[in-house]
């Protein structure tokens, strides 16, 4: 078990975890369409920064939003980068600048494990925590969106140009985003109040197709086994979906929560209002899902929830937050 | 306490398995297609891989083959250039006045393909991670640390360092580490 003692969320809807929360509470999008954003692509709609973004000062200042409710000691701090793309396809650089920036010297890690990455690089805080290589994690999800990314899902045929509609009869696809979103987790409480704890993660492979999910939920049921864990489908309050509005997806995802008996809990679905913000997704989607559900009276005192994501590469990854 | 297994190591001009020297008559990309005629063969879709995915898949084809060889729980691998091969490949399909994207090549635009292939070659349905870092030590220590905090069922992980970032030029070292009560 390890403790968030800070987040924070910059996306198109608004800079800071509550100005995202009253957005999505307000019922706002930030889907739009584009025609012209990138050249050669078909008009797309997506949730983008209405001035284009630098990944590197976009991590920090989000990193930096989420450091002002904590105190960290650097000399025991990680930084964890999620993301797809990076700053122009490099992953592994801008990292080390992030970092470089805090003057932490650890090396870094990204985690790129495709649309789970977010899920996954709270899970290998979690294991790095709690093996006692380090006492503080700061797990930030980042991908901004261009040219090569809006083609190669057109390519695919993944993308609707209409705003998503997940697990409707007539979905037609998914919309991309642009986020930047910081979770910082401790191994210790060390006295200050924390806004929630990660109890389990689990990460597993569909071992059935490189771009198409199980037909069966395989992964994502392992995953939901993995992290219920002796706590009853019941006990949880809200389930955090991919729900991307691809006919697939929708459709393993339905099929993977009814195995693991949780096909009657609440679901929370954020892509109609941010998109598919790829590596930021995991990271921003537990913050909202979290904090969504631990102040509403809905939750009926509830104090678990379950996050989890599904991507290329049969990858499924899931985690358990409590209160 | 963990054992490493067993190990590969694959370079464009030599093959070490468990320390031992493969013989192989080609070199550089040729070789991975020697090397899948001789030890796989029946998988034709091994041709629609990139490099990275043919270097990673191979790796484990053999070593996995090797008798007595654990069936590995997770599969955690890593590099220092994700796909940044098989991404300037793409970027070349969708170049201005000639813009015709490949979804075939935007697939492998992700580097944690490469673990997918393998779990679906082997029928893997634990982890798999991918991880870009700066060293082959630093996966190691992640290794260690996700077994050290693991008491049972004892895990049993195909770890690979699969790094491809040219045409002809790549590096893998991959590794099965398990756990014993010894």
């Amino acid at each position: 078990m390890i403790y968030c003692v800070g987040h924070s969320i910059i996306s198109p809807l608004g800079e800071g975890t509550e100005a995202n929360i009253e957005a999505v509470k307000a019922g706002r999008s930030g889907l739009k369409h584009y025609t012209e954003r990138f050249a050669d692509v078909e008009p797309f709609c997506a949730s983008l920064f209405d001035t284009p973004q630098e990944f590197v000062p976009l991590c920090i200042k989000s990193v930096k939003m989420a450091m002002d409710n904590s105190s960290i000691n650097n000399d025991q701090t990680v930084f964890i980068l999620s993301t797809a793309k990076g700053d122009h396809l490099d992953l592994y650089t801008p990292a080390q600048q992030i970092a470089a920036s805090f003057g932490n010297r650890n090396q870094p890690i990204v985690v790129s494990n495709a649309c789970t990455s977010g899920v996954s690089a709270q899970i290998t805080a979690m294991r790095l925590l709690q093996s006692g290589m380090y006492q503080h994690a700061v797990v930030v999800g980042c991908d901004l969106q261009s040219r090569f990314i809006v083609s190669g899902f057109q390519a695919f045929k993944a993308l609707s140009n209409e705003p998503c509609t997940p697990f409707d009869p007539n979905r037609k696809g998914l919309n991309l985003g642009e986020a930047a979103a910081t979770i910082i987790y401790s191994r210790q409480q060390n006295g200050q109040q924390p806004y929630w704890t990660l109890k389990a993660g689990s990460i597993h492979n569909d071992a059935n197709h490189i771009s198409a999910p199980s037909r069966t939920g395989e992964g994502a049921y392992l995953c939901l086994k993995d992290v219920l864990n002796g706590v009853q489908p019941e006990e949880i309050a809200l389930i955090g979906v991919h729900g991307t509005g691809t006919l697939y997806n929708d459709d393993m995802e339905r099929i993977a929560l009814q195995r693991a008996g949780l096909a009657d809990i609440p679901m929370s679905i954020l892509k109609p209002y941010f998109g598919h913000t790829m590596g930021a997704a995991g990271v921003l989607e537990t913050i909202i899902c979290a904090e969504m559900a631990f102040r509403s009276t809905l939750s009926n005192g509830k104090t678990r929830i379950i996050k989890i994501l599904s991507g290329f590469g049969g990858v499924n990854a899931a985690i358990r937050i409590e209160r | 306490m963990y054992k490493v297994q067993k190990e590969i190591e694959i370079t464009p001009t030599s093959v070490i398995l468990n320390g031992q020297p493969i013989a192989t008559t080609e070199t550089g990309d040729k070789m991975l297609v020697e090397l899948y005629r001789r030890y796989a063969g029946d998988y034709p879709k091994f041709f629609k891989m990139d490099t990275l995915c043919r270097l990673g898949f191979i790796a484990a084809e053999i070593v996995l083959r090797e008798p007595d060889c654990q069936q590995p729980t997770a599969v955690i691998m890593a590099n220092r250039s994700a796909s940044i091969k098989n991404d300037t490949d793409y970027l070349a399909t969708i170049s201005e006045g000639n813009y015709y994207p490949s979804p075939a090549l935007f697939v492998y635009t992700l580097p944690n393909i490469v673990t997918g292939e393998i779990a679906i070659r082997h029928h893997l349905q634990g982890e798999t991670s991918f991880y870009i870092l700066e060293s082959p030590k630093q996966l190691e220590q992640l290794v260690n640390c996700q077994l050290s905090i693991v008491n049972y069922p004892l895990p049993t992980v195909l770890a690979g360092w699969c790094e491809c970032s040219k045409p002809d030029e790549f590096y893998v070292k991959m590794r099965i580490i398990y756990g014993t009560t010894d």
